[in-house]
């Protein structure tokens, strides 16, 4: 199933091997899985993870006076040492566990919102963005009368960021120059907060993030990254990329679902205030007046999704022990050939051909519509994801209606790869 | 004589079980879509849009001669082919025959099975619409 084109030494097979979903059948035809940027499969290292935990040691967390809960407690928080390790945070309560990347957004644009917005504030967003990281920033503004501005793309789906004469495209972007004027348009003396994707969900697009939040800290801007479609394909190092926020799912990096992180630079979340209120997040309560836990309690109100963390801790142990660089190289071949077979057919055109991306293959088909191709490419065995992707406003920079998207991960084989290209070929036949 | 709505809901069901293969199921669908007779460009209005489609589905009813006449058009080619195959079901029947037509023939076709939840809910939809333009000419 696998071509010399990838490298010998990796073991797809083995690998394929600890997702038991890969061997089940979809209308008689062996699965194709390729909606992996809407969720990835889970290993079996992370079913049992869950499984154990239910049949061993279920219990609530930091609360109990007893065996169980101590286990379940100890069981958390060494998943959040897994994953501040994994992200090269500085703490481990720098972890902040939540419902995943939209409920991490959501509480970045409350809770940041009410720090740091005041009437006539600017919030900076990408055309690219996912609704999870437009919608709530939406809501700050409005509560606080401030303003949503966007940085546009380019027709490849790259960030359109200002050029500057003499230099090469990036490379000093937003740096004002001596003796020219400022950058027009994106960050002004009025912008507060810097909210972007890392990796763009429908393009694939890498974004030069750790320039753009370079720059912002050097305004005294604060940023936010939605690293939902990043975590599971990049080394991800919150503290070489400098942002202040990270948000991230569990169940797009082979975790179960309803569970994820923000990640917060101490110091601020220490300013933020807390987002929602309940049980855990307290320190003292009287009628009068409630003093707050610390970090990262004050971020979790309310029992936690306790067997998805620990589900989450269990992908990220496994990721380790795959390594993640190994995987990427996978994914890389995976879209260098799907790019290279599927611009082959005629009509056929991708949306998102950025010089860095991911293993994200988004394209459209001239005269057929993507939802008919997703039905017959489904009744085929192959499992993509047409439409909008949740964002809207990007299909409207690009004057379409939606997109079929095939996206990687380290399970998948060239072999699979060819196999949607046929049935791509032989659904647009039918279609035409 | 017009055929009666259960006679034409079996000729369907008939048509469709000749087919081995998703694939056949698929162009007949597709054929008809092709032959449906769409809707005056006049009507494609966004007051005509099915909700809850995926993609854009217009479906428009009136009624002449006593009998609600539906045309329809989708940007889609499959929900085109569905949404015909209901039109050849439903058009050119009293309200009355509409409203107490049953639609457990679409199980007995076998594509709701065929149907992701999505087309599906769908496929509701557009019946659920057809029945209010017969419940709205019923008075």
């Amino acid at each position: 199933m696998i071509s010399p084109a990838v490298n010998a030494a990796y073991d797809v097979e083995s690998l394929r091997a600890e997702f038991p979903v890969l061997g089940e059948q979809v209308h008689g035809k062996s699965l194709v899985y390729f909606d992996n940027a809407a969720t990835t499969q889970k290993p079996k290292q992370v079913i049992e993870a869950v499984d154990h935990y239910y049949r061993a040691y279920n219990s609530n967390v930091h609360r109990g006076a007893h065996m169980l809960s101590s286990l379940a407690t100890e069981a958390q928080e060494n998943a959040r040492e897994a994953l501040r390790a994994h992200i090269n945070a500085r703490r481990a309560h720098e972890v902040v566990f939540t419902a995943g990347t939209t409920a991490s957004l959501n509480m970045a644009a409350g809770s940041l919102g009410q720090l740091l917005l005041k009437p006539g504030d600017e919030v900076l967003v990408t055309a690219m963005e996912h609704h999870a990281n437009i919608v709530p920033w939406q809501f700050a503004c409005e509560r606080h009368g401030a303003k949503l501005k966007v940085v546009p793309i380019t027709g490849e789906g790259e960030l359109d960021l200002p050029v500057i004469p003499g230099l090469p495209r990036n490379p000093g972007l937003f740096t004002d120059q001596p003796g020219q004027a400022p950058n027009p348009g994106l960050f002004t003396d009025r912008t507060k907060i810097l909210a972007i994707a890392h990796v763009s969900n429908t393009l694939g697009t890498i974004n030069p993030v750790k320039e753009l939040v370079a720059e912002a800290k050097r305004r005294g801007i604060a940023t936010v990254v939605d690293g939902a479609q990043a975590i599971a394909h990049l080394p991800v190092d919150v503290q070489d990329l400098g942002c202040d926020l990270y948000a991230f799912s569990g169940h797009k990096m082979y975790a179960p679902t309803g569970i994820g992180v923000l990640y917060g630079r101490e110091e601020l979340l220490e300013q933020m205030p807390p987002w929602s209120g309940g049980g855990e997040m307290i320190d003292r309560v009287t009628f009068e007046r409630t003093t707050y836990a610390g970090l990262p309690f004050k971020f979790e109100a309310g029992t936690p999704h306790i067997a998805g963390i620990i589900g989450l801790g269990a992908a990220v142990n496994w990721i380790e022990s795959r390594g993640k660089e190994a995987m990427a190289a996978h994914e890389e071949a995976l879209l260098e050939h799907a790019t290279e077979t599927l611009s082959a057919i005629d009509g056929l055109r991708i949306i998102g051909t950025a010089a860095k991306k991911v293993g994200v293959v988004s394209f459209v088909v001239e005269g057929v519509h993507h939802s008919d191709l997703g039905t017959l490419l489904d009744q085929q065995g192959i499992a993509v994801r047409t439409g909008h992707h949740c964002t809207q406003p990007l299909m409207q920079c690009f004057n379409i209606t939606g997109t079929t998207r095939a996206s990687f991960a380290p399970y998948n084989t060239i072999g699979e790869v060819d196999a949607m290209v046929a049935a791509t070929r032989r659904a647009v036949n039918m279609l035409r | 004589m017009t055929t009666p709505i259960a006679q034409i809901q079996q000729e369907l069901v008939d048509e469709f079980a000749m087919f081995q293969d998703w694939q056949d199921r698929y162009e007949h669908l597709i054929g008809m879509a092709k032959g449906l007779q769409t809707i005056d460009p006049s009507r494609k209005l966004d007051d005509n849009l099915v909700r809850g489609c995926q993609s854009r589905v217009w479906l428009h009813g009136e009624k002449v001669d006593g009998k609600v006449c539906f045309t329809a058009d989708s940007d889609a080619l499959i929900t085109k082919g569905i949404v015909a195959l209901l039109v050849r079901v439903y058009s050119g029947h009293t309200p009355q025959e509409i409203l107490g037509a049953s639609s457990e023939f679409i199980d007995r076709i076998g594509l709701r099975q065929h149907l992701s939840p999505n087309r599906a809910n769908g496929l509701s939809a557009m019946i659920d619409q057809m029945k209010h333009y017969a419940l709205a000419f019923s008075a």
